[in-house]
């Protein structure tokens, strides 16, 4: 079928390009992508994704519900790690009202978004290691990131959709328990990435699969406008956490580490080495933590009162019947909070109007801007490669489609 | 940090008052707005200017005001990596207004430009392959624009005689609700139930 029969002297047939849909139930895929790729043979000629299948009208929803029903949505953006996205949403509500978190909530923040971290590069590295062919990775690193969600449960009451940073703050404070079993965690957890290090790193298979696959130079990280990974492992040591500090991360002792070829490999081992500072930083948060006590959330217009308070006081109730239904007012004015999330840069252009709903809410999702490169970085590869590069690019259809 | 951006803004609108009509720093972020028609030598001064460099685009995006005649605001957020800034450049467009697309200053501008077309339904001048982005192959209408509905117009099944999915008109079992729970003493507009006898 790939042509008719032209010219019987020389037994030549016309060879015409072969279009496939890759997706959207492809296991490589990582969601729901079709990618509709024009092939010459093996070679990728052309990329063509087709995102949406999985477009919710998240922003639409937004502006019809208060700001606090809002913050759930954005743990259904990236489902991989859920608490950075909410930190995003609340750093941008904080920052139009002018509110200072505790310190406590602070660390907090801290601690649970490098934990999200971890959630996200241990799926990423071993679905990506699955995705070139090794299955064991992705057992040791489900089994990791199951613990991972105990903690998150422990610490929010749900393993996935926390909804557990508000703006003020955090939700409820940390058991002791909680915070020595974490620790505890944060001591075996390097031995796993070594195992993980041990199977990939110099495995024969895995280089060849990976190795000056998808080569991404700094002008072109630039001009596609990439973030996180994308760019350090092409080089540049741009790191928001670093650059642009939110929260506490200035007083926080950890590495960035770059790419030097901009390759899947490369961007691989930044993130094996990502889940090591992670651990650090980790480390270091619990010290902070068992000597910083204190309120986690900053009581005021923005966050409930406190239980006992609602006992005995008619204003603490009504503050806490008004916040929950009425939700709180934000003053008007545009902003855009970005945070360090585990794919890149994730920001929220927030306008508020001034009532209790926002008028407009853009989430800039990181992997957006990766897979919209997914033609000039797939093109004159391996149709085999293709599963690489979505791995490399760290896809997540909850934030892409939205 | 806001007194150096306040220096960028003065120096932006200084070295192109043609195309700046107004700048400002609030929440420690540079807003300028310019005016639409000479977008593209704009952006690209942006992008090569050696004090402003911002050669990242981050984000593009529009917000709806229905009640102004210039019904749209687009917003472009840029980041300059070398210099540590950000940007954002706004400019307030007409519902049947085309824009200049910024596609050859960054191709990043690809996508996004294709979800505003698709959001919106913002024309974009110059853009190789405007077609919708994340809603259905088919759509009709743009669903962020404020008075598109929230729950749309048509509605998805998989009808079981004809073995296929079929599109219908949506048909809700009851109204859409729409909890406003704003103060009536802090701006609320509508007439709580039973209110409207009293008017009388």
């Amino acid at each position: 079928m790939d042509g008719t029969f032209q010219d019987a002297a020389t037994g030549e047939q016309k060879i015409r390009n072969f279009n496939i849909n890759f997706g959207p139930q492809h296991p490589a895929a990582h969601g729901v992508l079709r990618l509709v790729l024009e092939l010459d043979g093996e070679i990728v000629e052309r990329a063509d994704p087709h995102v949406g299948l999985l477009h919710r009208g998240t922003e639409k929803l937004m502006e019809s519900r208060t700001y606090l029903q809002n913050l759930p949505y954005l743990d259904r953006l990236d489902y991989v790690a859920p608490m950075n996205q909410e930190h995003a949403w609340c750093l941008a509500i904080e920052r139009l009202t002018g509110t200072q978190v505790p310190r406590r909530a602070s660390l907090i923040r801290v601690l649970f978004s490098e934990i999200g971290r971890i959630l996200n590069h241990l799926m990423n590295v071993t679905t990506g290691a699955m995705d070139v062919g090794a299955l064991t990775p992705p057992l040791w690193g489900f089994t990791a990131r199951e613990e991972l969600m105990v903690f998150y449960e422990r610490a929010s009451g749900a393993r996935l959709h926390a909804a557990y940073f508000r703006p003020g703050g955090v939700h409820q404070d940390l058991t002791a328990d909680l915070i020595d079993d974490i620790e505890a965690w944060a001591e075996r957890f390097p031995k796993l990435l070594d195992d993980i290090d041990g199977l990939l790193t110099e495995n024969r298979i895995f280089k060849q699969r990976t190795v000056d696959i998808a080569v991404i130079s700094p002008q072109d990280a630039l001009d596609w406008g990439f973030s996180g990974v994308m760019v350090r492992g092409s080089g540049m040591a741009w790191d928001l956490r670093r650059a642009q500090p939110y929260e506490c991360y200035n007083e926080f002792d950890f590495q960035i580490p770059v790419g030097k070829n901009g390759d899947c490999f490369d961007r691989y081992l930044l993130r094996m080495q990502e889940m090591r500072e992670s651990t650090r930083i980790i480390q270091q948060c619990l010290a902070k933590l068992r000597v910083e006590q204190g309120d986690v959330l900053a009581r005021g217009k923005l966050t409930p009162p406190k239980r006992a308070e609602m006992k005995r006081s008619m204003e603490a109730l009504i503050h806490h019947f008004k916040l929950y239904t009425e939700g709180f007012h934000v003053p008007a004015g545009e902003v855009y909070a970005a945070v360090e999330a585990p794919k890149g840069e994730f920001g929220v252009y927030l306008v508020a109007d001034g009532t209790n709903k926002p008028w407009r809410a853009k989430l800039r999702a990181p992997g957006y801007a990766h897979l919209q490169a997914m033609d000039f970085m797939a093109r004159g590869h391996q149709l085999a490669d293709v599963a690489a590069i979505i791995a490399t690019m760290d896809i997540v259809f909850g934030e892409i489609d939205r | 940090m806001s007194e150096a951006l306040r220096e960028l803004g003065a120096l932006i609108e200084l070295k192109r008052a043609d195309d700046v009509t107004g700048w400002s720093v609030t929440h420690g972020e540079l807003t300028v707005e310019v005016v639409p028609q000479r977008l593209v030598p704009f952006m690209e001064f942006l992008a090569a200017d050696q004090n402003c460099l911002f050669s990242v685009l981050i984000d593009i995006t529009a917000v709806d005001w229905p009640d102004r005649v210039r019904r749209f605001d687009m917003v472009w957020h840029l980041l300059s990596m070398q210099r540590n800034q950000r940007i954002r450049v706004k400019a307030a467009i007409e519902e049947d207004q085309m824009v200049p697309s910024v596609v050859t200053v960054w191709p990043a501008a690809n996508w996004y430009e294709r979800e505003v077309f698709d959001m919106f339904g913002i024309l974009f001048s110059g853009h190789p392959d405007l077609r919708r982005l994340l809603t259905d192959y088919g759509f009709r209408g743009h669903p962020l624009r404020k008075d598109f509905p929230t729950t749309g117009y048509t509605e998805v099944r998989y009808d079981e005689a004809q073995k296929r999915v079929v599109y219908e008109p949506v048909s809700l079992t009851q109204e859409y609700r729409q909890f406003d729970f704003l103060s009536p003493w802090e701006g609320a507009q509508y007439i709580l139930p039973g209110d409207e006898k009293g008017a009388k």
